[in-house]
């Protein structure tokens, strides 16, 4: 890679959601921004080649950003004489530094996270208009045609034109719910990479992994006081730590009690750990925590061990346990009991799971649990046909494969 | 910005019909906030009648244009400075009609 196309790629990552941002604003329009913003990056990678790249890159980008924009407004006025040009605004001073809360950054991520747009929606749209990746990299991710992505991120867009989607960072009252919304998408683009489903995608989706937590680590930096942004950013880079043991040479997921712990990043796994801390001298203060502070301090628990028997169960327990009361949901339930199976045996865990078997009959990990604990138990007839349901069901090629194994290694 | 919001009921499953009252104090708040531009219940939907005058001749017909298990119940027309404050309205508004809402902006 040039010197040139190193520069614009690293300010593509630090700058475009700042000029999108910027542009929205102005001109109270994403799409507008948006291609904007991405003619002003064409632009630089060919006037850099031949100029240098500029002092402050992130300003030439917004300056040159504001003229494609008002360019266009003025073609499309031409065209429509409705409009006009009287009301456009000329503005080239350079944006006011606003306090973290005030960041344009901030307004985009909590439009584009709208509770009225569809899940699917908030992902496509985040990781365009926040992230900056392109059509086909955000259709890639998602394994859909590139074609219905950029029809959901045009639908989205006009939706939020349409309806008045305001560009806004949400009341006191409501930031909470609003911050958890906005939390939930990056999670879920986090999952995804971590645990990518469909045949024809590696398991591990690094890509995602990062961007999620490049978009955590800016949400961090424009929040710093949110316990539950801090918590995710942590859960994440605890999770991310493990990458590098959690897929064998041969293509099959390696569980937590396999992995070569000393193959975990550290540097990742320190920079958790501070969070984690930080975090629980807020919880002594009396600052109940949140889901993803909890989620953070059982990853905690386990990059803190380092041999699977140092694990202190009985701190995983009770963290699950804090957590349950939190968020009745079966899946951490189910959790739970896999820790409980550690700390009381598998034949209590296996009582556990198996009440769970209404709510979570179609989910892969309630057979994968069940099967692991019925051939601890011994009783390997219904542990292969559990494993047989979990394989069935399972979306991600390591992790069949690693099932696959442990069915055929039953006796 | 106004927003149509429509108060949706469910045939084999309807809301409590004993929510006049509450729904006058809250039309008393909208208006007194600005938020009010009309409201109106609705009369049963075999009440309805559709007209198609398209082709040479009008044609009438006896019910709704569309039969389904969720219907309309009534409407409100509100004036909205953005959709974060017609949601809030409306996150209200189901509570105090026991039914589901839709709201959609005008044009």
């Amino acid at each position: 890679m040039s010197d040139v196309e190193e520069a614009v790629t690293r300010v593509h990552h630090e700058e475009w959601a700042r000029v999108v941002a910027a542009l929205t604003r102005r001109f109270g329009d994403l799409d507008i921004a948006e291609e904007a913003a991405a003619e002003a990056f064409a632009t630089a990678v060919e006037r850099w080649r031949a100029d240098g790249v500029p002092p402050n890159p992130g300003a030439w980008l917004t300056t040159t950003a504001n003229h494609k924009a008002i360019d266009r407004i003025r073609r499309e006025n031409k065209r429509d004489d409705k409009h006009k040009e009287a009301q456009m605004v000329y503005d080239d001073d350079p944006p006011e530094p606003l306090g973290a809360i005030g960041d344009d950054r901030l307004r985009l991520i909590f439009t584009c996270c709208h509770p009225a747009l569809a899940m699917e929606s908030r992902l496509a749209l985040t990781l365009r208009m926040v992230g900056g990746l392109t059509m086909p990299e955000i259709a890639r991710a998602f394994l859909v045609a590139e074609s219905a992505m950029g029809q959901r991120i045009t639908r989205a867009k006009a939706k939020i034109k349409a309806a008045r989607i305001p560009y806004r960072v949400p009341s006191a009252e409501d930031l909470p719910a609003r911050v958890s919304g906005v939390l939930a998408v990056l999670f879920l683009v986090f999952n995804e990479g971590y645990l990518a489903t469909g045949p024809d995608t590696d398991p591990v989706r690094h890509d995602l992994t990062a961007e999620a937590i490049r978009l955590t680590r800016l949400i961090r930096e424009l929040m710093p006081a949110d316990g539950e942004v801090a918590g995710l950013l942590a859960l994440m880079l605890l999770i991310e730590a493990r990458h590098p043991a959690r897929v064998s040479a041969g293509g099959e997921l390696v569980a937590l009690d396999e992995q070569d712990r000393g193959a975990w990043d550290a540097a990742l796994i320190a920079e958790g750990h501070r969070l984690v801390r930080e975090r629980l001298a807020a919880a002594a203060a009396g600052v109940a925590p949140g889901r993803y502070q909890i989620l953070a301090a059982i990853n905690a628990v386990h990059t803190s061990a380092r041999d699977v028997r140092d694990t202190d169960w009985s701190q995983v327990v009770a963290l699950y346990g804090q957590l349950v009361r939190l968020d009745p949901s079966p899946i951490i339930a189910l959790n739970r009991a896999i820790a409980v199976a550690e700390l009381d045996g598998p034949e209590v865990a296996l009582a556990a799971v198996d009440r769970l078997e209404d709510k979570l009959a179609g989910y892969h990990a309630y057979h994968a649990t069940r099967a692991d604990l019925l051939r601890r138990l011994g009783q390997s007839q219904q542990s292969r046909a559990a494993y047989d349901k979990a394989i069935e069901l399972a979306g991600n090629t390591a992790e069949t494969a690693y099932l696959t194994r442990r069915r055929d290694q039953l006796r | 910005m106004q927003y149509l919001v429509s108060v949706i009921d469910d045939k084999s499953n309807p809301g409590s019909t004993d929510r006049q009252p509450a729904i006058s104090a809250f039309n008393e708040r909208l208006i007194a906030d600005g938020y009010w531009v009309f409201a109106g219940g609705l009369a049963d939907t075999t009440t309805a009648t559709v007209i198609d005058n398209r082709g040479e001749q009008a044609v009438f017909s006896d019910g709704p244009f569309v039969e389904s298990k969720e219907y309309l119940v009534g409407v409100w027309v509100w004036e909205a400075p953005d959709l974060d404050v017609a949601l809030k309205l409306a996150t209200e508004a189901s509570k105090v009609c026991d039914r589901k809402i839709e709201v959609r902006p005008f044009q």
